[in-house]
């Protein structure tokens, strides 16, 4: 789910001004590149779903969602009509609940007609491990049963420890397992890009 | 958060709003057709109830179960203790089944404080003589909250203002002002109030008859009156409380009737309330007594929603001691 370290942990994360992010990491994707990534994520929902009628978007937190948000609205640009879109917590679900201590949960937002029968696409900003992917099949289940389960990430860094695949990807990136990978976009962080840096700091817990 | 809950005063101001944000999340479970979540999966809790319960066994019982973890039910009728075992004795056997949390309620005052001595799960205090019952004052808190849209539960994404899948901080009770009316003196749920509302910001005045109040009542952190004519008013919120004639031993005021016609709660007295203000009662209710029937079925009344809700606060706080890693704070 959120990335890494704690937000703000050099102080540049909540920054708005330009370039902040030097020590965080190079930037391995900006602001247009993000655009780009998710008009093109945007029209191959719509090649596959063949126009996207029947397709919720539903974001997983922190940053799934406002990019969910985003798929929605290119979507709704190209093709005239409204796409539902929504979150997704899947911390109740989490495997690793009891390696950490409890922590405060996310929002789960379904469009009020449910998701039976509907073509689910998840969108989150980073895929690694799987293990957040298969969380939230697991929280879908719970909740309807969609005709089928789509899959976008913004970011895909390899690692995965679950046999999943990403149906629409916006950018593979090659990593090594102790790097860790950024996501910031302007509704939560102020700014949008993707940052490719070193776990530094012995407290970033899991990296992703 | 501390690993047990036994007093309202163990929940900090960040605490006590991180378990009402919490179930506020929780309660949109109860919406939803499958109405559980795997999360204390293969985690045991036992509800050990020294004394009689409905709601509150009920709602523990509900609440862990939909948290999906085992629930075992011991109550003290029927039990060993029936034959003697004292609670340390009982205690013991709780720990060699490996209880994660146990949720208590004991007619003696501290019985959860000794508990938390002798296991090493969690405990919750579900009421103990009359001494505190914090989950209570938490969904009291939670429901007053969520009458005065101070909730996290705001637009969601898709709807303007929508604070996309943020569930963002739910707010305090500041500047609220609380009334708690009766028997103050035998109850538990008066003084986890008492104790959680200031945490929160709200202003809380306790009115009764003198003989129901507390000895040390003035190092509580509200004030206190006899009028209750006087208190309605300036009220955002009347608490009702019941006269607990089980644990009266002496005579503390001249008849029942005379009680109700000064602190009783009716319909004429309701008038006098302030327009957006709510009456609450933790249940059960004595009709006709501290609360007429037609207040308390009236719209203004939240006494099911506070059943409701207990649901939501209890999985929160379940979650919140037993979801995370063992021994974190």
């Amino acid at each position: 789910m959120a990335h890494a370290q704690p937000a703000g942990r050099s102080g540049s994360g909540k920054d708005t001004t330009a370039r902040p992010v030097s020590g965080d990491g190079k930037i391995v994707l900006e602001q247009a590149e993000i655009a780009r990534a998710l008009t093109r994520i945007g029209h191959e929902i719509i090649e596959r779903t063949r126009g996207a009628r029947q397709v919720i978007l539903l974001g997983i937190p922190t940053r799934g969602v406002p990019l969910a948000a985003r798929l929605a609205a290119g979507i709704h640009q190209v093709e005239g009509h409204p796409v539902p879109h929504g979150s997704l917590d899947i911390t109740m679900y989490r495997d690793d609940l009891r390696l950490r201590p409890a922590r405060a949960l996310g929002r789960t937002q379904v469009p009020p007609d449910g998701i039976d029968g509907q073509i689910v696409v998840l969108v989150d900003d980073v895929l690694y491990s799987g293990r957040t992917v298969r969380a939230a099949l697991d929280a879908l289940n719970d909740l309807g049963r969609p005709r089928a389960v789509q899959l976008a990430v913004l970011v895909d860094r390899g690692h995965r420890e679950l046999p999943i695949r990403p149906d629409y990807v916006g950018k593979n990136l090659p990593t090594a397992q102790h790097e860790v990978v950024r996501v910031l976009l302007t509704e939560v962080d102020g700014e949008d890009a993707v940052l490719l840096g070193v776990a530094g700091d012995a407290t970033g817990g899991r990296s992703r | 958060m501390n690993r047990h809950l036994i007093s309202a005063a163990d929940l900090s101001r960040d605490d006590a709003l991180r378990v009402l944000d919490t179930a506020d999340e929780l309660a949109r479970i109860s919406d939803r057709p499958i109405k559980k979540l795997p999360t204390l999966r293969g985690r045991t809790v036992v509800n050990l109830f020294f004394e009689d319960s409905t709601r509150t066994r009920i709602s523990f019982e509900a609440a862990a179960k939909r948290l999906s973890a085992d629930v075992i039910n011991f109550s003290a009728k029927g039990s060993s203790v029936a034959k003697g075992e004292s609670l340390k004795d009982t205690a013991l056997t709780l720990e060699a089944m490996g209880a994660d949390a146990v949720v208590i309620r004991h007619n003696a005052s501290g019985a959860p404080h000794r508990l938390a001595e002798w296991v090493r799960g969690s405990v919750i205090n579900a009421g103990d003589g009359a001494h505190e019952h914090p989950t209570q004052a938490l969904l009291d808190a939670f429901t007053i909250r969520r009458r005065f849209g101070r909730s996290s539960n705001g637009p969601g994404p898709g709807e303007p203002g929508g604070a996309a899948g943020q569930p963002g901080r739910g707010g305090t009770l500041d500047g609220l002002r609380v009334t708690i009316v009766g028997d103050i003196l035998h109850s538990r749920v008066a003084r986890s109030n008492v104790i959680l509302l200031h945490t929160l910001g709200a202003e809380v005045l306790l009115v009764a008859p003198p003989t129901l109040l507390p000895v040390a009542v003035d190092t509580w952190p509200c004030s206190v009156g006899y009028d209750l004519d006087a208190a309605l008013p300036k009220s955002d919120v009347v608490m009702m409380l019941r006269i607990q004639l089980e644990r009266m031993n002496a005579a503390f005021f001249p008849s029942v009737r005379e009680y109700s016609r000064r602190y009783g709660l009716d319909s004429a007295r309701m008038a006098q309330l302030p327009e957006r203000a709510i009456v609450m009662h933790p249940g059960p209710m004595n009709r006709g007594v501290e609360i007429a029937a037609g207040v308390a079925d009236s719209p203004r009344s939240t006494v099911v929603e506070q059943v409701a809700n207990g649901v939501s606060v209890r999985m929160a706080v379940l979650y919140l001691l037993l979801g995370g890693a063992e021994g974190d704070q």
